[in-house]
Parts: C-alpha cells; sequence; structure tokens
C-alpha cells in the first residue's frame, strides 16, 4: 500500500486533568473509507479536530499528506474537506452562495467557482435548489451541501463527522451512496459516527472508540473473526424431527448448538455448514423453515467485546 | 524532526472574503436598517433643534457652525449627546453575536476548515462592523452638515470643517470602542442573548453609573489626600469609561475656547485671555490623550477577544 493518506500515532488529548483522547495510533490509506466507531463522547471528534489542527495536541503525533497539522495548518486544511457533526450554513444564504463563499476562502478563481459550484451540487443532486435559501433545507439536504462543498474543494480525503447523524434512513442511505460516489472518484475518507451497523457497510476498515481510546481495529470481518471467536454461525428454524438439537451436535464440524427458542437452533460451527445442517434436519425427518448464515454486524462486536471485557474485569 | 517556530502562511489570507461577506450581511440586515433608521430620525431631530435654539440667540459666534453639533434645546439633548448614546448601542447591535453567531449557526468550523487562520474570521468581522459603522457616520455627518447649510445659510470656516472632520474621526474610533467590546463578550459568551446583555449592562454601567461613582471610588482610595488630589483621582477614574473619553474630546474639539480638560488652580490661570479659542492644533493636543486612549482601548479589547479566540474550542 502507499504512503498512508492520514496518520496518527499516539495522538492524545488532555483537558486538564481528564483525557479525552489517550494515545490513538492508526493510519488512513490511500482510496480507503476508514470509519471512527464508539459512542458520544469517546473522543472521535476531538481527534478530528486535531488532526485537522482546529484543536491542540496535547502529546503525540498526526500526519494529513505528511504535514504536521499543528504546524502547518493552512497545508492540511487546503488538501482536507471536513464536514462537522450537524453541519451549519448561513440560513439567509442560497445554497450556491454558500459555496461562493467557501470558494472564496479557497482561493479560487471567480471563473473556476462558478463552473465548479454547479457540477459539486449536480453531483449531490442539489442543482435545482441551488437558489433557494438554506434555511429552508431539511438536515439532510444540509449534509448533501456539506459534501457539495468538499467536492467543490477537490479535496484529497473527506472528513466526515457524524455524516448520517439525525437522518431518516431514505435520506442517510443516500448520502452513504454519495459516500461511496465520492470514494470511486479516488477520494480517501475519514468518517465518525456511533450508529455502527449504518456505516458498517461503506467502510473498508473500522477503528472502534471507547473512552478516548481505540479498543478494536480492522476489517469488520477480521473483528469478527477476533471478537465472535472465528467460526460461522447458522441459524436454524424447523419443524418436529426427532431430537434434532442432539443430531445437529453430533455432526462433525459443530461446536456447540444452543436451542433460544422451541425449533429455533444455533450452530456454531468450523465452517458453513449450512448444506450439512439442511440434508441433516430433512434425514431426521424435520421440515426445515429457514436456514441462515450470520454476517458478523459490528453491532454485535461491539457489545460482545465489552461484554468480554467485562467478564475479564470480573473474574481478575 | 524539524520543527518550525513560525507558522506558515499569512494570518490575513481570506481577511477580505471575510470582510466583504459580512459587510454584505451587515448592511443588508434587518438589525441595522432599524438602528439606521433610528439614528437618522433622532439626528435629524436635534439638529432641527438646535437650529432653531441657535436662530434664537445668533450670537457674533465664530464658530456657529460647531454650535450644530453641541447645541441642546429642551426637551432634546444635542446631536453629540444623541451620538454618544446611540453609537454605542448600534457598535454593540452589530457585535454582540459576531462570533457566538457562528457557533449557534454551527458554521464556524466548517468555515475553519477553510485554509484561513481564525485570524482573518476575527479581524475580518471587526473591519467589517467598523466600515459599517463609518459608512453610516459619514451619511449622518454629511446629513448634518447640509441639513446646516440649509438651514442656517452660513457656509461653515475651514477650521470648522476640519474641526467637525476630527469629530467624525473620534466618533468612529468610539464606536470601535464598543465594537471590540461586544466582539470581545461575543468570543467569551456561547449565548448571543448572554453577550448581548451583558455588553449592554456594562455600557449602562460605564455610560451612566460609573461617572458618578468615580469621586466615591476617589474618596475610598485616597481618604486623606486634599482635595486637588481627590478631584484629579476622580477625574482618573472616571476616564476609566469610554463615554467620559469621548465627552471629553468633543468638548475640547468642539468648543475651541476649552484650554483644559481637568481642573486648574488660579494661579495657572494667570494671563489666560479667558473665552479666547484655541488654534485647531491646541485644542487637538488637549484631547490628544483622550484619543489616544480610546484607540488603546480598540486594541486592547481586540487583542483581549483574539487570545479568548485563539484558545477556545471550536466544537459545538
Amino acid at each position: 500500500m502507499s504512503e498512508p493518506v492520514v496518520e496518527a500515532k499516539g495522538l492524545t488529548k488532555r483537558y486538564g486533568a481528564a483525557i479525552a483522547v489517550n494515545g490513538v495510533t492508526f493510519s488512513v490509506g490511500e482510496g480507503e473509507i476508514f470509519g471512527l466507531l464508539g459512542p458520544n463522547g469517546a473522543g472521535k471528534t476531538t481527534t478530528i479536530l486535531m488532526l485537522l489542527g482546529l484543536s491542540d495536541i496535547s502529546g503525540g503525533q498526526a500526519r494529513v499528506f505528511g504535514h504536521d497539522p499543528a504546524r502547518n495548518p493552512l497545508a492540511v486544511k487546503r488538501r482536507v474537506g471536513y464536514m462537522p457533526d450537524t453541519v451549519g450554513f448561513y440560513d439567509n444564504l442560497t445554497a450556491a452562495d454558500n459555496l461562493h463563499y467557501t470558494a472564496r476562502l479557497m482561493g479560487l478563481s471567480a471563473a473556476e467557482r462558478g463552473k465548479k459550484i454547479r457540477a459539486a451540487l449536480a453531483r449531490v443532486g442539489l442543482l435545482e435548489s441551488a437558489d433557494k435559501r438554506v434555511g429552508a433545507f431539511s438536515r439532510g439536504m444540509r449534509q448533501r451541501l456539506g459534501l457539495a462543498e468538499i467536492v467543490m474543494k477537490d479535496a484529497r480525503i473527506a472528513i466526515l463527522d457524524e455524516p448520517t447523524n439525525g437522518l431518516d434512513p431514505q435520506a442517510s442511505l443516500e448520502l452513504l451512496d454519495l459516500i461511496r460516489d465520492l470514494k470511486a472518484s479516488g477520494v480517501s475518507i475519514l468518517l465518525s459516527s456511533h450508529l455502527l451497523d449504518r456505516v458498517q457497510s461503506v467502510c473498508d476498515r473500522v477503528a472502534l472508540f471507547n473512552a478516548g481510546k481505540i479498543v478494536l481495529m480492522g476489517t469488520v470481518a477480521e473483528l469478527g473473526r477476533q471478537v465472535l471467536g472465528g467460526g460461522y454461525a447458522v441459524e436454524i428454524e424447523a419443524d418436529g424431527g426427532n431430537d434434532l438439537g442432539k443430531r445437529l451436535a453430533a455432526l462433525s464440524g459443530v461446536r456447540n448448538v444452543s436451542e433460544p427458542e422451541p425449533g429455533r437452533w444455533r450452530l456454531l460451527c468450523e465452517r458453513d455448514m449450512r448444506a450439512d445442517a439442511a440434508a441433516e434436519v430433512v434425514s431426521a425427518g424435520g421440515r426445515l423453515k429457514q436456514l441462515s448464515l450470520d454476517h458478523p454486524s459490528l453491532e454485535n462486536i461491539y457489545t460482545r467485546y465489552f461484554q468480554n471485557a467485562q467478564e475479564v474485569a470480573h473474574a481478575a | 524532526m524539524q520543527r518550525k517556530a513560525r507558522r506558515e502562511g499569512s494570518p490575513w489570507q481570506g481577511l477580505g472574503v471575510v470582510t466583504l461577506k459580512e459587510l454584505s450581511d451587515h448592511l443588508t440586515s434587518a438589525r441595522m436598517r432599524v438602528l439606521e433608521w433610528l439614528v437618522v430620525l433622532v439626528a435629524v431631530a436635534a439638529v432641527y433643534a438646535a437650529i432653531q435654539q441657535i436662530r434664537d440667540v445668533t450670537a457674533q459666534d465664530p464658530f456657529l457652525f460647531l454650535r450644530l453639533f453641541t447645541t441642546a434645546r429642551e426637551p432634546l439633548p444635542s446631536f453629540v449627546s444623541f451620538l454618544g448614546f446611540l453609537v454605542p448601542l448600534m457598535a454593540i447591535g452589530l457585535g454582540f453575536d459576531a462570533v457566538n453567531g457562528e457557533h449557534n449557526r454551527r458554521t464556524l468550523s466548517r468555515i475553519l476548515s477553510q485554509p484561513i487562520y481564525r485570524d482573518a474570521l476575527l479581524f475580518g468581522k471587526f473591519i467589517a462592523g467598523l466600515l459599517t459603522m463609518t459608512v453610516s457616520l459619514v451619511v449622518l455627518w454629511l446629513l448634518l452638515i447640509g441639513l446646516g447649510l440649509i438651514m442656517l445659510g452660513v457656509p461653515p470656516g475651514g477650521e470648522e470643517m476640519a474641526r467637525a472632520f476630527i469629530f467624525l474621526l473620534v466618533t468612529i474610533a468610539y464606536a470601535g470602542v464598543w465594537l471590540a467590546l461586544a466582539m470581545l463578550f461575543s468570543v467569551i459568551f456561547r449565548s448571543a442573548a448572554t453577550a448581548a446583555l451583558v455588553t449592554l449592562g456594562l455600557w449602562l454601567f460605564l455610560t451612566v453609573i460609573w461617572p458618578s461613582l468615580a469621586p466615591a471610588v476617589a474618596l475610598a482610595l485616597a481618604p486623606a489626600g486634599d482635595q486637588a488630589t481627590q478631584v484629579i483621582a476622580a477625574q482618573m477614574l472616571a476616564r476609566l469609561s469610554p463615554s467620559t473619553l469621548f465627552a471629553e474630546i468633543v468638548l475640547a474639539i468642539l468648543h475651541p475656547a476649552t484650554r483644559t480638560l481637568g481642573p486648574v488652580y488660579l494661579s495657572q490661570l494667570q494671563g489666560a485671555v479667558m473665552g479666547a479659542p484655541l488654534p485647531l492644533s491646541q485644542s487637538v493636543l488637549v484631547a490628544w490623550p483622550q484619543i489616544v486612549g480610546l484607540i488603546a482601548a480598540t486594541i486592547l479589547l481586540f487583542v483581549g477577544s483574539y487570545i479568548v479566540f485563539q484558545r477556545q474550542e471550536v466544537r459545538a
């Protein structure tokens, strides 16, 4: 992989005695979508602000395109597009005028501005609302306008803080599509969210935050193996059959069988054993109603991780 | 690692953009329109009253035109007293939500993630506010002189115009103090309403209460001193208020016969021709410390808000 776009080494932020971000280390590669996930107040936004040079760094190192945001904030801010949590615009100005203002701050020439603004608005589907005041915009439109600003900036990396926060499911799906679209055009993306499942689908790699630290990092599949103990979870729903539970447990490759409710079994296996399980149910005279393989979800990984951590803490 | 002591790039990058944007916001805001109408109506009323009064007592005054500024007719105060009252109100009206407004609209972090320093934002807002005040005051000043020409029918002399012009500059500096004060509170307080109330409260205190409180404070500080010391101490304390400084400058500039702004001993008056006007340069010299005081107060207050703003967290 080429040179990382964003790199944090032992990044730390202290407010007096309180530590908001505690020795966070991660890197975002080129063209990758990296998710900072975790509950509110875990230090995600603070980490982002330090990367942008908008908040002082108490310890550790940050590099964005090789620049230190604390020392060369302008060099960093020229290349990075940032969309803050619940992004705000000037309500009395139109969408296009809002972008004109930031375009001038970026130092774009007058000729470039008009063209880029139209192109950016078209890309996020706001072209017909270009001359409407932002005051009349819905939450989803504002978020899209925030993305338009990043598109207009030709940023090489987009940092999105809680992009889907407060959006209805339809709007947040649209926004995630736009984020994928942005990635497809070669932009690296660092996004933060507390909605684990919603962003799981777009992230190449994630870092799970808790209390200022990264507790888990990797692709969702890696984390699943790491935390959920690897293996495959197969769920079966079936009617009838004799001693189905015992027969399923006897299959080679099945480690464990549980019966969460009558007629439903959960198998932990070493490989994908859907076919074997189905054959077994049928041969036992049962009628198979449903068969599924669990994909590891971040939500599961996250809750399981903390259950484990608590068990370890109790045991100690 | 190589550490640079100086930050890269110009702190003024984006200054012009911010200034123009804020200026257009000010000039189109309903708030500004209300204030302008208030000022114009009040000024016209004051001038009309002054002209009536001047016509009644047509003395052989060599500075007849300056009387336009300072003559009062019951129950209306003079034009100068009106300005002393309204200029702070306008300046506070323009500045009280300068920075916290950006916070509350959630635009601050988005704007600061553009390649500019915070300096540009704060300074641009201050310049825009001061320019707005300057435009209104120049209009007002021309209006007054025009009305004076029409209604008095006496053209002003060169020195009168020079004095009137210096008065205009001083009024702009006076506006700068209150604008800087309002902006300081807009940085300190997150709520615009709190900032407005605190600034207005401080303005009332400095303008109305402090001048009458100063002698009492002087007495408490130096109970054993002789009378002259106490009078001087009380005056020094009263000069902590920009309103006192403004009133003193107006006295020296618009009343050419003013020889001193402090108490004098009888012995110092030996040989003085009472009531004879001072030349312009001497009048300016009399008021010079006060003029410098006003400008210094503006700079100090601005630096104060600058320091607080630089250290402030941008997250909402």
